[in-house]
């Protein structure tokens, strides 16, 4: 294969704390150089001025549906619909069908994953088939390559279970992924409980129903000395907790949904089915908790929880439909929109976000642009106005809130170990 | 207010809820009503079949059961002609694992000219109406809304006290879950009409008053009916409480039964509603069901006027 340069581009690299014009050349899959002006004649010139280079965004949250659900995605068409979001990795959930709680399961989404565009780290499920009752086989799926620990969608409730698992977690420096839900707070509900759920006859999830997990989670990730990740949070008061935690020296980190820190819980006023998720929109003050965490270091990493659901399951009524959203191909320019266009993070700061600082959490390589380590890189343009057509999309399944939104700036391309995984 | 013409229409084309009404479609339905509510309350031989919509179809999709409402109705179909198909949602396709888009697609392809749905979750008349032209008018959906009762409500109201606005109305009970109270809520909210709520605490939430500015959320339910000029009583609804939220139904009554003795509270000539059905001893006492005060028959009488009224606005003219 012919060598890659890379010209003109903005390159942004927080780990190095780079923010500047850069040539970037790339041979045999490896960044082989980085430097103001490089010639090589002999290479393919991709032009990036008026781009940002950026190390490869890692999405630690996303549910790839297979194996048991490929009406709704599948390993190839989630991952495309990663390469088309700019992301050159993914963390795949384990509540697939079965659930990825066996090196059976890991290996067969690595197999699946080994022909997809983009890199896919599996997480292994904390407990059996995510019951909540029996530790799952963890050692054995850390051999088989899981890089986290999660029964996402549902909370690891029992608080002896989840400190065992946090042991076993320290040993095997894996993080511990949680989906803080308490689950007698929340039973029922379909919405954030507040004035939209009482206006429209449904039944409430409040806020605290997530504050209360993620107390008693950074209580026992103390105790233990663990890696604990808290999936997808939603209100200031989680946040608050996260802070405190983190003052008082856990090793705890957290992650927000674009469409957490987008849209408020006033998008499900007409029953539109696509506003439904779990943990729901919540309250303006709270996205604006969420944006100020963003920028100050409270929130470590933006995460979709990119969650398809087929037409057929999501095209009915509110309280029937299932929770979740797409979101792999409206992160970026939903961040760049919300975030960075309206001057609250640098574009350092959103690199980190979804590049330097999900690798760290993950404990895998990337996350920088270092010379000699594989060339995963995300190229995108800050400025680019397109539409976004969810049926258009790479992703199987259409449910997005943002279908028809216009919006401000897009990946270009997304380079997976020097090769084009996606190019605009 | 003499009866608008025909070409008085609603701003909606569709009987989602209350709250997207205007005043004026309110006060065109109340006034359409009247029109029919004269001539059933006057007429003293058989009332006659109107055939304003005759040889139109009004279809009945009640996915959750009702009897009053669907035979209201009805009543009001059959009285300006119309045809009506009444499905027992139960016994059909849904049953077989039809999905409920699927389900309307199919009953709106034998083009109906109206579309009555009465189903256990809330939006769900919202969700059919974005796929599909035939008029849907919603008589109950979930805990959200309850147009049709709301409206009957009101012309009650009037018919008693002459007007919507400059009065006290309690309404007591179980909030949270009674989309009657949330549709109400929001019509008399639209004329200024003050609105003290009452019941169990977890089922009166601080909430409500966010709905709008003359709602109050009073502590106890004396305070609510302090110079009441209108009770509306709300039915315990034991098969939409997922939790017990009150001990029983015996220590429930003993606190928020409408008694007489509660009812002194209200003012001398205060008027007693209930949507039905009601639980005589725990909702409301007998005493107070079957007094003067309670105006529940009237209640039924004016659901069928109303309905007629909403019938001739959303189909008449349409074809």
């Amino acid at each position: 294969m012919k060598p890659l340069l890379i010209k003109n581009g903005r390159v942004v690299d927080p780990a190095a704390g780079l923010d500047a014009r850069r040539d970037l050349l790339i041979e045999d899959g490896r960044l082989a150089a980085l430097d103001t002006r490089i010639e090589r004649p002999d290479a393919d010139v991709f032009d990036a001025a008026n781009l940002v280079v950026a190390p490869g965004f890692i999405d630690l949250h996303v549910h790839l549906r297979e194996p048991g659900k490929e009406a709704a995605e599948t390993v190839s068409s989630g991952t495309a619909a990663a390469a088309a979001g700019g992301f050159t990795a993914v963390a795949a959930m384990p509540n697939t069908q079965p659930v990825n709680d066996s090196a059976l399961v890991t290996r067969f989404i690595l197999a699946q994953a080994a022909r997809g565009p983009v890199r896919v780290y599996p997480v292994g499920a904390v407990t059996k088939g995510t019951a909540g009752e029996e530790l799952a086989e963890i050692e054995s799926m850390r051999e088989a390559g899981i890089r986290a620990v999660s029964d996402d969608g549902r909370p690891v409730w029992n608080s002896r279970l989840l400190r065992r698992a946090l042991e076993y977690c320290l040993a095997l420096d894996l993080p511990l992924v949680d989906h803080c839900e308490d689950p007698h707070l929340a039973a029922g509900g379909v919405m954030h409980e507040g004035e939209w759920s009482l206006r429209l006859g449904l039944r409430g999830i409040p806020a605290l129903a997530e504050e209360l997990p993620v107390l008693r989670d950074t209580l026992l990730a103390k105790l233990t000395g663990a890696r604990l990740h808290l999936a997808h949070l939603s209100t200031r008061g989680a946040l608050e907790f996260v802070r405190r935690a983190k003052q008082d020296g856990v090793r705890v980190t957290c992650e927000v949904t674009p469409h957490h820190f987008t849209l408020t819980d006033e998008a499900c006023r007409d029953f539109d089915a696509r506003a439904k998720m779990n943990p729901p929109l919540r309250t303006a003050d709270d996205v604006a908790a969420l944006v100020e965490g963003l920028a100050d270091g409270a929130v470590d990493a933006i995460a979709t929880d990119h969650a398809p659901h087929s037409e057929t399951e999501k095209q009915t009524d509110f309280e029937s439909a299932p929770f979740g959203v797409i979101g792999l191909e409206t992160a970026l320019a939903l961040a760049l929109e919300k975030l960075y266009h309206t001057q609250k993070i640098s574009l350092l700061r959103l690199v980190e976000l979804f590049s330097t600082n999900p690798a760290r959490i993950l404990g895998v390589e990337g996350g920088r642009l270092a010379v000699g380590a594989p060339a995963d890189i995300t190229i995108f343009d800050p400025e680019r106005r397109w539409t976004y057509r969810a049926a258009e999309g790479a992703s199987q399944s259409h449910n997005s809130p943002f279908d028809g939104w216009t919006l401000r700036g897009a990946p270009v391309a997304t380079l997976v170990a020097g090769r084009f995984a996606f190019r605009q | 207010m003499p009866p608008p013409k025909t070409l008085a229409r609603l701003s909606q084309r569709h009987l989602l809820g209350v709250e997207p009404l205007s005043a004026e479609d309110i006060e065109l339905v109340l006034a359409t009503a009247q029109k029919y509510q004269t001539r059933t309350a006057t007429e003293t031989r058989p009332v006659p079949r109107l055939e304003l919509l005759r040889g139109k179809t009004l279809t009945l999709a009640f996915f959750e059961p009702s009897t009053r409402t669907r035979v209201s109705f009805e009543m009001a179909a059959q009285r300006l002609g119309m045809n009506t198909v009444n499905l027992a949602l139960e016994a059909s396709s849904v049953q077989k694992g039809e999905s409920l888009l699927d389900t309307v697609k199919t009953l709106a392809a034998m083009r109906p000219n109206a579309l009555v749905i009465r189903h256990a979750a809330s939006g769900v008349p919202h969700f059919l109406a974005r796929h599909t032209d035939v008029p849907i008018l919603n008589a109950g959906d979930g805990q959200h809304e309850h147009p049709t009762q709301a409206l009957l409500d009101a012309l009650t109201i009037r018919d008693h006290k002459g007007t919507l606005g400059g009065l006290k109305v309690a309404i007591l009970g179980d909030l949270l879950h009674s989309r009657v109270a949330r549709s109400n809520i929001h019509l008399l909210a639209k004329f200024g009409t003050r609105i003290a709520l009452a019941g169990p605490p977890p089922l009166v939430p601080k909430a409500f008053e966010r709905l709008a500015p003359s709602v109050a959320v009073c502590a106890r339910i004396e305070e609510a009916l302090a110079e009441a000029d209108v009770v509306m009583m709300l039915r315990v609804q034991l098969e939409r409480q997922r939790e017990p939220l009150f001990a029983s139904p015996a220590e429930y009554a003993r606190h928020y039964c409408l008694t007489p003795s509660r009812l002194a509270h209200a003012k001398p000539d205060a008027i007693v509603m209930h949507p039905g059905p009601f639980l005589r001893g725990i909702d409301i006492a007998g005493e107070v069901a079957d007094s003067p005060r309670s105006v529940i028959p009237h209640q039924v009488e004016n659901g069928v006027a109303v309905r007629m009224a909403l019938l001739e606005l959303l189909v008449g003219g349409a074809g």
